[in-house]
């Protein structure tokens, strides 16, 4: 069961704060490691006392539903204890910086952050800050590797051996943290990747990321093992129409249809959830067979167990 | 590092034998009886006596893994967390007579932690535990039902019950003065697969 990680180095990260920072054999190692949480979660009692004696403060500064939810639950699984800090309800209403914030925080004995804001870098500055070990929930565009970590998990349940897998994202690739981790980390583990979407939701350096880059999702879905449809983030494009003409459109273009799944019967459906119906995925592939979304948000919080299973062991040594 | 044989394979497997005889003696019927092995020795040791049953008696327990690390209370002094091995009990536990098989009973702080995860997965009937060598030096009230052998220690010492798929040989040893405490992975065990006990 030790899989491809054994004989390599022992894990010895301290944070989790994307996965450039992290080898292939970091990323297996944790990857093995969230198939023991995984049966966990299976078990009529699924509770286990590893990390009573820890404390765990998750600072969203940003909303966020399904990925606190999943900290949280992968949290309580583990006996810790857990603080929720939301900016919406805080004292960053009355001005106090991050900085102050997280110091003040950090006095009340915590051992471990998980931190989610707008900007990119957050987690980066907190590590200067504090030293607790800080796990990213997601940094503006930038990184949201527990995400890209669980996608992998999920993937690996089907072909265990991701090398040579083709892996294609399909939508907004230029808004996505999910998409830049999963590249990463993908590429580390010598998956195929590929992104496809309106011109209007591509990077101009897109290429410089070593992926394929499609304009028709026909090609894409034809290529590829799994298809990662990509939640078109209304928040961030001012209402949702002005990088593309409308959302009817959107689907019309990209919107995975259960025509593509007859036409091409091998690629598995996943989606990062929240799924708008109607746009990314006809609503019928949401709920079809060939859709593995359900066992995402579940292999989520096994995978976000192992995260701080594995990083909690060099708890206050520096 | 001075290394001693306590017992070669051919006694381990007359011990499995008279195990595997002890575990069924209270029985009528045994279906309710189930073996659960601890990793990561106590799986193979599971194993041989699960088969000598089927061999001797025509019916082979339900048979299970337990890895306790989720459940340990000393690993929070290490500098890394210990990597978790596989838990797998392909079975219901409720109501069921559970035998929890280990290489070594030493500190019960390892059994103690497999109580707690086998609660996990439901009540059995009762549990009952099984070493292959029982060192003594508890540091918990609990102790063995089934004992291969009783071998009197020094807590400097070290007990290594050997299994033939990891070790290359089934045997148990005595090794005083460890090099490596981390119980029972010793390097130069398994870069020697064929170890002689020292003159």
């Amino acid at each position: 069961m030790g899989g491809q990680a054994k004989g390599s180095t022992p894990f010895a990260q301290k944070h989790l704060l994307g996965l450039a920072d992290y080898s292939a054999a970091d990323i297996l190692y944790v990857l093995d490691q969230a198939k023991m949480f995984r049966e966990v979660l299976d078990r009529p009692v699924p509770k286990i006392p590893t990390l009573r004696d820890k404390t765990i403060v998750n600072l969203f500064y940003e909303n966020s539903t399904r990925t606190r939810l999943s900290f949280e639950l992968a949290q309580k699984r583990m006996g810790a204890d857990v603080v929720n800090f939301s900016a919406g309800t805080s004292s960053t209403k009355k001005g106090e910086s991050l900085k102050d914030t997280i110091r003040n925080i950090s006095s009340m004995k915590i051992d471990m952050v998980v931190s989610r804001h707008e900007s990119p870098g957050v987690p980066h500055f907190l590590t200067r800050c504090v030293d607790a070990t800080i796990i990213n929930a997601g940094d503006g565009a930038h990184e949201h590797p527990t995400q890209a970590l669980l996608d992998m998990f999920t993937m690996r349940q089907l072909a265990p051996d991701l090398r040579g897998k083709r892996v294609v994202m399909i939508g907004d690739i230029a808004h996505s943290r999910v998409v830049r981790s999963n590249i990463i980390g993908l590429r580390k583990v010598g998956a195929e990747v590929m992104v496809c979407g309106p011109k209007s939701l591509m990077p101009l350096d897109v290429r410089s990321l070593g992926v394929e880059v499609s304009f028709d999702l026909e090609e894409a879905l034809g290529w590829c093992d799994f298809a990662m449809a990509l939640r078109i983030q209304m928040e961030r494009m001012n209402g949702g129409t002005d990088l593309f003409p409308s959302l009817r459109e959107y689907h019309e273009l990209f919107g995975i249809k259960m025509a593509h799944l007859e036409r091409y019967p091998d690629f598995t459906v996943m989606h990062p959830g929240p799924v708008n119906r109607g746009v990314e995925l006809e609503s019928d592939v949401a709920d079809s067979d060939r859709a593995v979304i359900l066992n995402q948000v579940t292999n989520g919080v096994a995978v976000r167990m192992a995260v701080m299973y594995l990083l909690s062991g060099g708890l206050r040594t520096g | 590092m001075k290394r001693a044989r306590i017992l070669s394979g051919e006694d381990l497997k007359r011990t499995y034998l008279r195990l595997a005889h002890q575990f069924l003696e209270p029985f009528d019927d045994p279906q309710s009886l189930a073996l659960i092995g601890m990793q990561t020795r106590g799986v193979y040791i599971g194993q041989r006596i699960s088969s000598i049953i089927e061999d001797q008696f025509g019916w082979k327990p339900d048979f299970g893994m337990l890895d306790v690390t989720f459940y340990r209370d000393d690993f929070r002094t290490k500098g890394s967390m210990p990597e978790v091995k596989a838990s797998e009990i392909p079975f219901d536990i409720e109501e069921r007579d559970i035998i929890l098989i280990d290489d070594v009973f030493y500190t019960g702080r390892t059994v103690r932690s497999a109580m707690d995860a086998l609660m996990g997965y439901g009540r059995p009937r009762s549990i009952r535990f099984c070493c292959v060598v029982d060192r003594g030096h508890r540091e918990l009230p609990v102790m063995a039902d089934y004992v291969g052998k009783m071998i009197p220690t020094h807590e400097r010492e070290e007990v290594r019950v050997l299994v033939e798929e990891l070790d290359g040989e089934d045997a148990v040893y005595v090794v005083s003065e460890p090099l490596n405490p981390s119980h029972p992975l010793n390097p130069s065990l398994q870069s020697n697969p064929n170890p002689r006990p020292s003159p």
